[in-house]
């Protein structure tokens, strides 16, 4: 409880010592039907804002056709302290693995 | 029109007797380093050809508002800024070495963009005076590239119907680049105008400030009529209304007030400058002038 209260309270979107914009998280989708992937962050006033810097810090040279931008505060991350928890236990049970299971012989299109 | 026309000649090669060649210590001797760097007779105002100097006034505004935003690498208020100005910076200064190579075809005297851009002195600029004036604080900055912006779009919207191939395609690939400047510049009267009671006064001290230079950007002279009639230039003086419209509405929405129309300042697209243009120069020239020729 104390420990979830700390971390609401150091929410992202905290002014950062060396401004008083907020955090702005920056997504690039390089080509159409290419996902849309985190390229960084950067630091704005309004949506708009965000946009521009966006544009201007991460799809300036590359081939970036879609830009997202997302109140870094609106971002629900997992913690470090949750790692093992989450993410350890599906390793060690080799039928979670499709290369578990032997593909018939005879089957196509799979 | 036409007398002028002919008293200034048709811009074939030679320049006529004024001034006499090679003025002052500029001679030939003092060239071979650097190839058609100062062809004889380059260093006067006078117009011999009205296309290249018309590309020259296209170019001009872009080279030095290009290098003037330039100064603020390293210096801008915050890291995204700094960098959005260095965008702004280079896509104006690629625009302005499109244009003087095609001057320097035009010309046909062998002069490149590089010895456009660095071996003509402040007289043979054809900017207007808007784009040379030294950048202030960050409001300055913003509003002058503002100003700026919602008249080359419009500008460039009409160059990109050019009968001239070389010049609608350059102005198609920089209006692209303008209507991004103007959204970028836009964005920011607004925040500062409508920001805090200190960006507010900024902002509109920079506004007055700069009002009277604007007018130059829509006189409009025999060069230009001749450009038009040439198929690659812009009555600008039309320009004039739409670009009230633009500037007023984000101004309404900056809450800033627009300056009553007085003094009206000009000089800048026949070689008449303010102070400030020849300093500007000497920095940015310096490197090309004692280093001449060289590559990097």
């Amino acid at each position: 409880m104390t420990k979830d209260t700390a971390a609401s309270t150091a929410a992202p979107d905290r002014a950062p010592a060396d401004t008083q914009w907020g955090l702005w998280e920056v997504f690039t989708q390089e080509g159409e039907g290419a996902p849309h992937e985190h390229a960084g962050s950067v630091h704005a006033t309004t949506a708009e804002h965000a946009m521009q810097n966006a544009r201007d810090v991460y799809a300036r040279r590359g081939k970036v056709v879609s830009l997202w931008v997302v109140p870094t505060a609106s971002i629900i991350a997992s913690v470090p302290s949750d790692a093992g928890p989450m993410f350890d236990p599906g390793n060690d049970k080799a039928y979670r693995h499709p290369q578990f299971y032997k593909v018939p012989r005879g089957v196509r299109g799979l | 029109m036409n007398a002028e026309n002919r008293e200034r000649g048709t811009g074939n090669g030679e320049p006529g007797g004024y001034p006499p060649q090679a003025g002052g210590g500029n001679g030939a001797t003092a060239d071979s380093w650097v190839p058609g760097a100062r062809p004889g007779g380059a260093t006067s105002g006078v117009v011999e050809n009205s296309t290249f100097e018309y590309l020259l006034r296209l170019a001009d505004d872009r080279l030095v508002l290009g290098h003037r935003l330039s100064e603020w690498c390293g210096h801008a208020p915050i890291l995204e800024e700094d960098i959005a100005l260095a965008n702004i910076a280079l896509d104006l200064i690629g625009q302005a070495s499109a244009l003087l190579k095609l001057a320097g075809e035009i010309e046909g005297k062998g002069r490149t963009d590089d010895a456009l851009a660095y071996f003509r002195d402040a007289i043979e600029f054809r900017n207007a005076q808007l784009v040379e004036l030294p950048n202030g604080d960050f409001a300055a900055t913003i509003v002058r590239q503002f100003l700026f912006d919602a008249w080359d779009v419009l500008l460039l919207e009409r160059l990109t119907a050019a009968t001239n191939e070389s010049v609608a395609g350059i102005s198609a690939k920089a209006l692209k680049e303008a209507r991004y400047h103007l959204r970028h510049s836009a964005e920011w009267v607004r925040m500062l105008g409508d920001g805090t009671a200190e960006s507010h006064a900024r902002a509109q001290r920079a506004l007055d400030e700069l009002w009277p230079y604007t007018h130059e950007l829509f006189l409009v002279d025999a060069t230009d009529r001749e450009a038009v009639a040439a198929g690659i230039g812009v009555d600008t003086e039309t320009l004039r209304l739409a670009w009230r419209e633009t500037v007023d509405r984000v101004l309404r929405e900056a809450t800033l007030t627009r300056p009553k129309d007085g003094f009206a300042p000009r000089g800048g697209r026949t070689g008449r400058h303010t102070e400030h243009l020849g300093r500007m120069l000497a920095d940015m020239q310096s490197l090309a002038r004692a280093h001449p020729g060289a590559t990097w």
